[in-house]
C-alpha cells in the first residue's frame, strides 16, 4: 500500500511542477514585453527548434514519471510502452543478431536499434528512461533555488539597509565556498538521492539568481512606476508582487533555462563522483561512468556512452540555445 | 589603497567565520559525530570502537560549549576547531591520521602542473579566437563558431576525458593515457593529454564570454572616434579593443588564479594524478570528513584571496579606479 501511495505522490508532483510553470508564465503572458518577445522568438528558427527538442525530452521524462499500478508492481508509462522489447543475456551491438561474445555468442530475442547494456537491457530505452533523472534534478532544484533567489534578491534591493546587508552576507558566504566542494559536502552528509541532490544544488544555485535579481530590481525601483504605485498608497507587498516581480520575470526565465542545462550537467558529474543518483536509477551520468570499463573491453562497447552522452548533449545544447534565443527575444539590442 | 585593502580584509573575517560555521553545522549538527563514526567504521563496528574513534579525533566533546565542569568552558568541538583553523592548523585526516597540511602540500604541485599550463594555454587560445570572431563578426563563420562554442559547452567533462583517453590510447596507441610520474621531462608526457582535454572543455564558454566582452567594447565611443580618424579595423581591434578589454579580462582571470591550486577533481581522478583534486575524490569515497571540511576552509580562503587580488589588479590596470 505504501508503494501505491508513493506512486501517486510522484504523479501528483509532476502535475504540480507543470502547474507552477504554467502559473508563472500565465501571470506575465499578457504583458506587452512578453508578447513582443514571443513574437520575436517565433521568428527565431534555432530557438523554436531548440524549444521543440526540449518539449520532446519533457514528454519522455513525463512518460517515465507517471506510474500505473500493475499486478507485478507499479510500472511507468514509458515502461509499458516499451514492454514489447525483450531483455537479452548481455551486451549486444546495435542491430546485431547475437550477443557480444567471441567465444559463444547466443542468438538475441529481438533486434535492438542501439544495442543492449551489460544486463541485456535495450540501450535506447535505458537512455530514454534516464531522461527522468535529469529532468527531476533540474525541476526539483529549480523549485528550490528560483523562489529563494528571486525573493531574497528582490527584498534586498527593495528594502536596502540591513536587509540588503544580511542577504549580501549570506550569498557572499555561500559563494566563498567552491561550488563542487559545497555540493560534495552537502551530499556526503545528506546521502545520495534525487531529493538531496536537488537540495544541495539549490543551496549553491540561489546565489547567482539573487545577485541578478537584486541588480535588476535596484534599477527598477528607480523607475517612475514604482514611485507612482507608492504615491497611490499601495502596500510594499503589492508593489513587490504586482509591479517589481513581473518586471524581472523575463530575467528569471532566461536564467532558469540556462541554469537548467547546468543542472543536467551537474547531475552527470555528481553521479560520476559517487554522490549523485542512487544506484539502480537510470541516469546518464551513471551510464557514462559505466562506459569507462566498457571501452576497455575487447571488442569494445561504444554504443552505451554514445547514446547516453548524445542524449545528454542534445538536451543541454537545446537548453543553451533556447536560453540564448530567449535573451535575444527579450533584449534585441544586446543579443 | 592600503587602507582599503585592510578594510576589505576585515570584511572577510565574518565571511570566513560564516563558512566555518556552515561546515560545522553541516558536518557535526546535521549529521551527528556518532553517525559519522558509524559510516566510516561500517555497520558492524562495536560501540567501544565507535567511542574510541570519536575520542581519538576529539569528536566526543560537547558541540558548542563545555558545561561538564571537568574541562574549561571553551573545550568544545566547535571552539576547538575554530581555534585550530584560526591558527591555520588544518588538523588530521579521519582515515590515515596524517596531518592534512602535509597532504595538501604534497598534492599542490601535481595539481598546479596540470592546471597552470591548461589555464594559460586555454586563455591565450580563447582570446585569439574571440578577437578573430569579433573581427569577422556576424558573418557565417562567426555564427557557426558561436554554435560550436555552445556545443562545446554542452558536453560534460567526463565525456571529453573518456573519448580523449579512448582515442589516444586505444585507437592511436600514443603516449601514456593514464598515470603520473614526477621526474623531470617525462612528467610532460603524462600531462599532455589531460592539459589538452582541460583546454578543450573550457574553450567554448571562454571564447563566448570574451567575444561578448570585446563586442561590448566595440560599441564604445572611442572606437567610433578611432574608426572616424581612419584607423583600420584590424588595428582598432588589436590596439584599442584588446587593450581595454584586457582590463575586464584581468579581473576575470585573477579571480580564478587561486583555484588553480585546487586542481580538477574529475580530471585528476581519471588520469591518476596525485593532486588535491584526487585527494578530495578519495576523501569522498572513504568517506573522510576532515579532508572535505579542511578543503572547504582552504577553498574559501583562496576565493577571498582571489577577490582581493582582483581589486589590486583592477586598480593597477585601470588608472581611473582608485580604491578608497
Amino acid at each position: 500500500m505504501a508503494a501505491f501511495d508513493l506512486v501517486w505522490v510522484q504523479n501528483l508532483s509532476v502535475f504540480t511542477g507543470y502547474a507552477l510553470l504554467g502559473g508563472a508564465l500565465w501571470r506575465v503572458a499578457g504583458t506587452e514585453r512578453w508578447k513582443a518577445a514571443w513574437h520575436r522568438l517565433r521568428g527565431d528558427r534555432t530557438g523554436m527548434a531548440a524549444l521543440a527538442l526540449i518539449c520532446v525530452f519533457l514528454l519522455v521524462g513525463t512518460l517515465e514519471s507517471f506510474s500505473v499500478p500493475q499486478p507485478t508492481g507499479s510500472r511507468t508509462l514509458l515502461q509499458l510502452a516499451t514492454a514489447g522489447i525483450p531483455q537479452e543475456k548481455g551486451y549486444s551491438a546495435p542491430l546485431a543478431t547475437t550477443t557480444l561474445s567471441v567465444a559463444n555468442p547466443t542468438p538475441l530475442a529481438g533486434r535492438h536499434l542501439l544495442g543492449t547494456d551489460a544486463l541485456g537491457r535495450d540501450t535506447l530505452v535505458q537512455t530514454l528512461r534516464a531522461t527522468r533523472s535529469a529532468l527531476w534534478i533540474g525541476g526539483l532544484t529549480s523549485i528550490i533555488y528560483i523562489p529563494l533567489g528571486v525573493l531574497l534578491g528582490i527584498l534586498a534591493a527593495f528594502y536596502r539597509g540591513w536587509v540588503d546587508d544580511v542577504v549580501q552576507y549570506f550569498y557572499s558566504t555561500v559563494a566563498a565556498v567552491p561550488e563542487i566542494l559545497m555540493l560534495v559536502s552537502i551530499l556526503m552528509v545528506l546521502g545520495k538521492g534525487l531529493g538531496t541532490m536537488a537540495i544541495a544544488l539549490g543551496i549553491t544555485g540561489w546565489v547567482g539568481m539573487a545577485r541578478l535579481i537584486r541588480g535588476e530590481t535596484l534599477r527598477q525601483v528607480e523607475r517612475p512606476y514604482v514611485a507612482a504605485a507608492r504615491a497611490m498608497g499601495q502596500s510594499d507587498w503589492k508593489i513587490l508582487m504586482r509591479h517589481l516581480l513581473p518586471n524581472v520575470m523575463h530575467l528569471v526565465l532566461i536564467k532558469a533555462v540556462l541554469g537548467f542545462s547546468g543542472l543536467v550537467l551537474a547531475e552527470a558529474v555528481l553521479s560520476y563522483l559517487g554522490v549523485g543518483s542512487p544506484v539502480g536509477t537510470a541516469s546518464w551520468g551513471a551510464m557514462i561512468d559505466a562506459s569507462r570499463s566498457e571501452l576497455s573491453r575487447e571488442p569494445f562497447v561504444w554504443w552505451n556512452i554514445s547514446t547516453s552522452a548524445g542524449a545528454l548533449f542534445l538536451l543541454v545544447l537545446a537548453l543553451n540555445l533556447f536560453g540564448d534565443s530567449l535573451r535575444r527575444a527579450f533584449d534585441p539590442k544586446h543579443g | 589603497m592600503v587602507a582599503y585593502l585592510i578594510r576589505r580584509l576585515f570584511f572577510f573575517v565574518p565571511i570566513v567565520f560564516g563558512v566555518m560555521l556552515l561546515t560545522f553545522v553541516l558536518f557535526f549538527v546535521v549529521q551527528s559525530p556518532d553517525a559519522m563514526a558509524r559510516r566510516v567504521l561500517g555497520p558492524k563496528a562495536t560501540p567501544k570502537a565507535v567511542e574510541n574513534w570519536l575520542h581519538n579525533r576529539g569528536y566526543d566533546k560537547p558541540l558548542l560549549l563545555n558545561r561538564t565542569g571537568q574541562a574549561p568552558w571553551h573545550d568544545s568541538l566547535f571552539l576547538n576547531q575554530m581555534g585550530r583553523l584560526a591558527r591555520f592548523d588544518l588538523g588530521k585526516s579521519d582515515v590515515t591520521n596524517r596531518p592534512l597540511a602535509e597532504d595538501f602540500r604534497e598534492g599542490a604541485l601535481p595539481s598546479l602542473l596540470l592546471t597552470v599550463p591548461a589555464f594559460f594555454v586555454g586563455l591565450a587560445l580563447s582570446v585569439v579566437f574571440a578577437l578573430y570572431l569579433v573581427f569577422i563578426r556576424n558573418g557565417v563563420v562567426d555564427l557557426a563558431a558561436s554554435l560550436a562554442c555552445v556545443a562545446l559547452m554542452s558536453v560534460p567533462v567526463m565525456v571529453y576525458i573518456i573519448a580523449g583517453q579512448f582515442l589516444v590510447a586505444q585507437v592511436l596507441n600514443y603516449f601514456p593515457a593514464f598515470g603520473f610520474q614526477l621526474e623531470g621531462f617525462s612528467t610532460a608526457k603524462f600531462l599532455l593529454l589531460p592539459v589538452a582535454l582541460m583546454v578543450v572543455s573550457g574553450l567554448g564558454a571562454d571564447v563566448r564570454l570574451f567575444r561578448a566582452m570585446f563586442i561590448e567594447e566595440m560599441g564604445q565611443d572611442y572606437i567610433r572616434t578611432a574608426r572616424a580618424k581612419g584607423v583600420s579595423s584590424a588595428l582598432v581591434l588589436l590596439r584599442h579593443v584588446f587593450k581595454n578589454g584586457l582590463i575586464n579580462l584581468i579581473t576575470l582571470v585573477v579571480a580564478s588564479l587561486p583555484f588553480l591550486i585546487m586542481g580538477s577533481v574529475v580530471l585528476e581522478n581519471f588520469f591518476g594524478i596525485p593532486g588535491l583534486g584526487n585527494k578530495l575524490f578519495s576523501a569522498i569515497q572513504a568517506p573522510d570528513f576532515a579532508v572535505v571540511q579542511a578543503s572547504v576552509f582552504l577553498g574559501s580562503l583562496l576565493y577571498l584571496g582571489g577577490l582581493l587580488l582582483t581589486d589590486i589588479c583592477y586598480a593597477w590596470a585601470d588608472p581611473r579606479i582608485r580604491l578608497q
